[in-house]
């Protein structure tokens, strides 16, 4: 059963980078810090359909490939992504794609809990104001009630719009933090370990939206607890030092793995 | 096998309980086919009966596997061929304890074949002895998550079924001939179908290793030929169709 | 996964915390706490002690800079007629005496009317009031007590009047203007230049030698003697460039190249400190780094901002040296209309009425010491109340 030179990928039918089914596509993506390589020739699909979940052990890379999907990674001096990433078939590093649209097409949620000093109101209403997107503030109210009710916040905090968004508990700043990024409408979210400082019940009522919010964006979420991605994901990614080591369906991937690595980390033999 | 051991000791210390626990349940109820057949021979009601009173053992043994899977499923969150493999002991226990159920029925009916005087009965010991051989066989291959082991044990079955078969034949034949052999050559034959059905079970059992440790299922084997739907008054030589 | 062996784990003993050693221990470090506790006290009470003594002595020999002392004359009619003619010392006689310079254009604006005035006392008698002066002037003022035709009042000349040779009716608006005048020229100049650089150096700037080169320089420039820039712009603004000589304008030029860099390390610190995780959020929804850094970063690090700007500008009221290079230390009889016109400051006015022979420009000293101080207050509390609104908890 040892099939380390399978391509990780040979289940998975490979379509064309723009289908529709397709959100964004990575072809041979690698990472150097410096004289570092972090990344090393990674493709991937990631649909709209399916939530998808990078796992890993610590330092495996799956942080940085996540940041490359926005080219956050570019706010690192000394970064430097090769190979090709797509969202809806066009080049993210190409010099005619605006850094600044693709933050609002591709969202991100952080590990930590991040909400501005601002109002609730102010943290929502931030993104569409910058970008323009709504006309007056009758539709900014609008695309703020909306945000929070498709983050699972608005009954919470309507009473209280205008308090500051750091003086609520942490599980209600993380969804805050998701109704932001979702304000600006996005076709991707992207989500780094979003539950890692949260307790257990926080911590499922996020896994409860992402399941809500699936079908509407494309999710990615890095998590380094097998069981919420085996809980919250359709496809996993195994990362390994860099590699992607195996790419499939969740359950498979759980129950019946192809590769070693992949099964000695999801079983507990890693290490 | 797997080359390294989990990170947390304690849970490859649970995991080895399980499967000793299974061994020794094999173990025993090998033993008992064992010696249910050998009291058959010597007309042993003692031995027979020490085989019933033995079979409680088993039956413990399951109850005690039950609880080991459980909580290891639920403690340790098992995954992949883990998770296989504490499930597919859950089963094979189960079906285990019918193998041993199975062989008090052949030691239960030593004491109603003492007095009589058969003699077709030198297929018996050599159909139990594969029988048994192949329920050692198959636990062997679950503890070493050998896939091939197991696939070969499916393939002995057909040797038993085809035992069974000519055991079958020739009893009939030797309840045709005397109206008084007819109590004790049923009772061979309930022998026979049992140690048939022991077979079957150990081919389960080895399917369901097959999948632990691969993940896959076994693919339809060929199985031997089942003859003995074939009405008594056209018996054939040769084999059924 | 642990690595000792049973025997080396077996050999340790259990730690004797209750035995005279550890005891022993446990009291020495107790001691020292205590001890520190007491040095840190001791410094602070040390340090207020001095602040105390000043702020005491200053308002004790201040307070009588801000009262003056009247006499009261009775004009007769006749005293009327003559002054209207012109003759006011004849008309006055011995009074004239023990009234100061101020006394004619005060009756002037006031009126010329016939009855009783009150007009300011001459110097030396305003010494015999408030403090043992002259033989000659104690008993001129002891007969005029006697007669109750002497009062000792708020000066409110010394709050609206200018530099003057005559200690009574001297004034300090004409320096608070002066100073008003160059801490706004100060400000205007030095803040935004101040913040943008901070801003430029801690967000944009690639880091290089040339960048560190630029950090070093300005932690420098922070330490340089504040007279050299006081010869910067003598030799700069006023040399080569020509700008009118002691005008808030040049000395606040001036006082911006000093204060800059202040508020270039201060406003640095302040942005470093703005956690990235608000950077990154504000990246991660979209926002270009213009946006990044004044919707989020600039106000977070306002308040570290103004702290250092509040250092920088209270140095820059207090120093004297550099505006006496550039010429502010000359006698401007009065107050600056704009900041080109001539004018001087607070300190340097100090310094100029310390140096005064007039036994009445003591007091005037220390009583626009005081006033100096009040306006460093009134500063520092309208920053400190800036910085307080701006703060917010992240």
């Amino acid at each position: 059963m040892d099939t380390e030179t399978l391509n990780p990928m040979a289940d998975l039918k490979m379509t064309e980078p723009g289908t529709a089914d397709l959100k964004m596509t990575a072809r041979g993506v690698s990472v150097f810090y410096g004289d570092k390589q972090a990344i090393d020739d990674v493709s991937i699909d990631v649909s709209r359909e399916h939530v998808t979940a990078f796992i890993g052990p610590s330092g495996c890379g799956k942080s940085t490939f996540l940041r490359c999907l926005n080219r956050m990674n570019d706010t690192i001096p000394s970064a430097r992504v090769t190979g090709e990433i797509a969202l809806d078939g066009e080049d993210i590093y190409s010099p005619s794609m605006d850094v600044v649209e693709l933050r609002a097409r591709v969202g991100m949620v952080f590990q930590k809990p991040n909400p501005f000093p601002k109002s609730i109101y102010e943290n929502v209403a931030y993104g569409p104001r910058i970008h323009g997107l709504a006309t007056g503030k009758a539709e900014m109210d609008r695309i703020v009630e909306r945000s929070l009710k498709r983050a699972g916040l608005w009954e919470e905090v309507k009473e209280r719009l205008d308090e500051s968004g750091t003086a609520l508990s942490g599980g209600q700043q993380q969804r805050l933090c998701i109704a932001r990024a979702i304000a600006v409408d996005p076709e991707v979210i992207l989500m780094d370990e979003p539950c890692s400082a949260l307790d257990p019940i926080a911590t499922a009522k996020i896994e409860e939206l992402i399941h809500e919010l699936r079908g509407r964006y494309a999710i990615v979420i890095v998590t380094h607890n097998m069981q919420q991605a085996a809980r919250v994901s359709q496809r996993t990614a195994f990362f390994h030092l860099g590699s992607l080591v195996e790419y499939g369906e969740t359950t498979e991937i759980f129950t019946n793995p192809r590769m070693t690595r992949t099964k000695d980390y999801i079983t507990g033999r890693y290490g | 096998m797997a080359t390294t051991g989990h990170t947390i000791k304690a849970f490859d210390e649970e995991l080895d309980a399980l499967r000793a626990n299974i061994c020794e349940m094999g173990g025993l109820a090998e033993a008992a086919i064992r010696e249910a057949m050998q009291a058959l021979v010597r007309r042993d009601a003692a031995a027979a009966a020490e085989v019933v009173e033995r079979d409680r053992r088993i039956d413990a043994l399951e109850a005690e596997i039950e609880r080991q899977a459980v909580q290891i499923i639920a403690l340790r969150a098992p995954m992949a061929d883990d998770l296989r493999e504490v499930v597919a002991a859950l089963k094979i226990a189960g079906v285990v304890e019918r193998i041993g159920d199975y062989a008090k029925n052949i030691a239960k009916r030593v004491p109603a074949l003492q007095d009589s005087n058969i003699r077709p009965v030198s297929l018996l010991p050599e159909m139990a002895r594969i029988a048994g051989e192949m329920v050692h066989n198959v636990l062997d291959a679950f503890v070493a998550r050998d896939a091939a082991k197991a696939e070969a044990v499916c393939e002995r079955d057909s040797a038993v079924d085809d035992f069974y078969n000519s055991i079958f034949r020739s009893l009939l034949t030797h309840m045709m001939e005397n109206p008084h052999n007819i109590t004790p050559s049923t009772h061979l034959l309930f022998v026979a179908k049992n140690l048939e059905r022991i077979g079957d079970h150990a081919t389960n059992v080895a399917e369901m290793v097959y999948f632990a440790a691969t993940g896959q299922h076994l693919a339809d084997r060929a199985k031997g030929a089942d003859t003995t739907g074939i009405v008594p008054g056209d018996i054939e030589v040769g084999d059924g169709s | 996964m642990n690595d000792l062996t049973h025997n080396e784990r077996a050999e340790r003993a259990p730690t004797e915390w209750k035995s005279a050693e550890m005891q022993r221990r446990i009291r020495k470090r107790y001691g020292a706490e205590r001890r520190f506790r007491l040095v840190g006290l001791a410094a602070i009470l040390l340090s207020a002690g001095f602040l105390a003594f000043l702020i005491v002595s200053m308002l004790l020999n201040g307070a009588r800079g801000f009262t003056s002392t009247e006499i009261r004359v009775d004009l007769t009619p006749a005293q009327t007629a003559s002054i209207a003619a012109g003759d006011y010392e004849g008309a006055l006689a011995g009074d004239a005496r023990i009234l100061s310079n101020a006394a004619w254009p005060r009756l002037r604006d006031s009126g010329i009317r016939a009855g009783p005035v009150w007009l300011p006392a001459a110097d030396a008698i305003d010494v015999a009031a408030k403090s043992p002066g002259a033989e000659e002037a104690e008993r001129t003022y002891a007969r005029l007590a006697e007669q109750g035709r002497v009062r000792t009042g708020l000066n409110r000349a010394f709050l609206t009047g200018s530099d003057a040779t005559d200690p009574t009716v001297v004034g300090i608006w004409g320096a608070f203007k002066g100073s008003l005048l160059t801490m706004i020229v100060t400000l205007l100049l030095a803040f935004p230049v101040g913040v943008l650089a901070a801003l430029y150096l801690e967000e944009y700037a690639p880091r290089n030698r040339w960048t560190d080169l630029i950090e070093v320089s300005i932690n420098n420039l922070a330490a340089v003697p504040s007279i050299i820039f006081g010869l910067l712009g003598l030799a700069i603004f006023l040399n080569f460039m020509h700008l009118p000589r002691s005008a808030p304008l040049v000395g606040g030029i001036t006082l911006a190249l000093m204060t800059m860099p202040v508020i270039v390390i201060a406003g640095r610190n302040a942005i470093k400190s703005v956690p990235p995780s608000i950077r990154d959020a504000a990246l991660g929804i979209g926002a270009s780094r213009i946006q990044v850094v004044f919707h989020h970063v600039l106000p977070l690090a306002l308040p570290g901002i103004l702290t250092g700007t509040i250092i920088g500008m209270a140095r820059a009221l207090g120093e004297t040296a550099p505006l006496l290079m550039i010429g502010m230390r000359a006698f401007i009889a009065a107050p600056p209309g704009g900041i080109e016109d001539p004018a001087t400051v607070l300190p340097v006015q100090i310094f100029l009425w310390s140096d005064e022979v007039s036994r009445g420009f003591v007091e005037k000293t220390s009583a626009a010491i005081i006033v100096l101080l009040v306006f460093l207050l009134a500063m520092n509390g309208l920053a400190i109340y800036l910085r307080n609104r701006f703060e917010q908890r992240w």
